[in-house]
């Protein structure tokens, strides 16, 4: 199995050296524009914050996988995770802001030790959509979590799994030997519980993400061909599909960097900077949180490091009728954000 | 002036050609999106098509533009070679087949 950024000692596992590279090279000697430039040319600076709607805690870098793209350079080798003193101050936060939405993201944030009793605790305080961001290869790990389709189903779970394409190849290029087989097992493990089932109330969509240096395509043509294949090859149901675009960012910009695709695929980022998309990004409705209990506008944000732009940056002393009071922090990564059809942890941002 | 009769990036400016015939120019583009568009072929046999005849036609900006599309669209390498096979043995059918009118020619004009 391929190690982390972080436990090769490679110079991109420091978000410096990464924000160096977005701000430095083709966007400093300008031939393409900065983000913030275009914005601005395009009438729409500054970004702005709305209404606090997400709140997506980062429970941890640890995870089962390594895959190749993977913009949080987590793996087995990655220890990082939330304590329980910032879990319950999560749950406070969701207390006083009433967002509607949790989103609990990784790593695998099922490997989280007091996971079941947060994923309880949210459900409790009734928050309408749970999100579970799962790699669905834990759910078949070991015996332990072979229980957790029923648990998910149970506090009402919204599974949003990663399956970057419908067939073995491209999968298991992408996430690593065996992944797509496994994926295949647990996502039948959570159709058998009532996930994607018509009627059952219970969501399940899955997330593609290119394998490569290219843009996704139109996400319903995608979706339409995912469930054709997955319905016809494997009896398998689910909801919705999330086509979700590469960002520049850790492991995915190494790949870019060494496959020699970095100023190309930024090239191409660029073009396709769709004006359309950018009242919608993330960013204006979302509010990131590390394991730590530090906050961000988005989870990319927060693997480069680059903390909310306000005097409180962590969630101790915040205060959450505080959210749009601040601006957003951008960088050249936010072109993925805003290419072609537009990006987020949501799918895409435009028809 | 590059030392090369292609240059990648022209691919990008192809819409530039409406510039010196914008009538002409934006005809052809409206009657290529509408070629393209999903019909009685879907768009992803109409890219499989066109990755086959941009090989056929030697084309690199074509070849570039259609092997990016059919990566969007989740084809496969298989497929896509299937696809290039199938423009070269219609080219190299195209040329053989014309070897019965050399035969048919040459056996007339002989004794
Ligand atoms: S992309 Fe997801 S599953 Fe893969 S290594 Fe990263 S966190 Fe784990
Ligand atoms: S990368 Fe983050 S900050 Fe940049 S546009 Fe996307 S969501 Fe916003």
């Amino acid at each position: 199995m391929k190690k982390s950024l972080h436990a090769r000692a490679n110079t991109l596992a420091a978000s410096e050296a990464q924000l160096q590279l977005l701000e430095n090279g083709i966007f400093q000697s300008g031939e393409l524009p900065k983000f913030s430039e275009q914005l601005k040319h395009s009438g729409l600076a500054p970004l702005k914050k709305r209404q606090l709607e997400v709140l997506q805690i980062n429970l941890g870098y640890m995870c089962n996988q390594v895959c190749a793209h993977c913009h949080v350079d987590a793996g087995p080798d990655r220890k990082e995770k939330m304590s329980k003193i910032h879990l319950e101050r999560c749950l406070e936060l969701i207390k006083v802001s009433k967002v509607g939405t949790v989103d609990l993201t990784g790593g695998a944030p099922e490997m989280h030790p007091d996971f079941q009793w947060f994923v309880r605790e949210v459900a409790a305080l009734g928050v309408q959509d749970i999100i579970v961001r799962s790699n669905l290869t834990i759910l078949v790990a070991n015996a332990h979590y072979a229980s957790y389709p029923q648990f998910f189903a149970e506090q009402g779970v919204h599974v949003v799994s990663s399956l970057p394409f419908y067939k073995k190849e491209k999968t298991d290029r992408q996430r690593g030997e065996g992944v797509f087989s496994n994926s295949i097992e647990a996502l039948k493990a959570l159709n058998a519980v009532g996930y994607g089932q018509e009627g059952s109330g219970l969501q399940l969509d899955l997330v593609y993400n290119p394998a490569g240096a290219f843009l996704p395509a139109a996400q319903e043509q995608l979706e339409q061909d995912f469930k054709t294949s997955l319905a016809t090859n494997y009896g398998i149901q689910f909801n919705q599909l999330f086509t979700i675009t590469n960002l520049p960012i850790s492991r995915f910009l190494e790949y870019l960097l060494a496959s020699e695709n970095y100023e190309d695929y930024m090239t191409t980022l660029v073009d396709a900077f769709n004006p359309a998309a950018v009242q919608n990004v993330m960013c204006t409705n979302t509010l990131s949180i590390d394991y730590q209990g530090y906050m961000y506008d988005c989870d990319f944000n927060q693997m480069l490091a680059i903390k909310v732009q306000s005097p409180v940056q962590h969630i101790d002393q915040f205060d959450p009728t505080t959210f749009a009071q601040h601006p957003i922090a951008i960088s050249q990564h936010c072109y993925g954000c805003t290419a072609g059809a537009g990006s987020s942890c949501q799918g895409a941002l435009v028809e | 002036m590059k030392k090369s009769y292609y240059q990648p990036e022209d691919l990008k400016k192809f819409k530039a050609i409406t510039n010196w015939s914008p009538a002409l120019g934006e005809k052809f583009f409206e009657y290529y999106n509408s070629v393209f568009a999903a019909g009685a072929l879907s768009a992803r046999e109409k890219s499989l098509i066109a990755l086959a005849v941009s090989h056929v036609v030697q084309c690199p900006y074509c070849i570039d533009a259609y092997t990016q599309d059919g990566l969007q669209r989740g084809i496969e390498k298989a497929e896509m070679m299937e696809a290039v096979h199938v423009g070269a043995a219609i080219k190299g059918g195209a040329t053989l087949v014309h070897g019965v009118q050399m035969m048919g020619l040459y056996d007339k004009l002989s004794m």
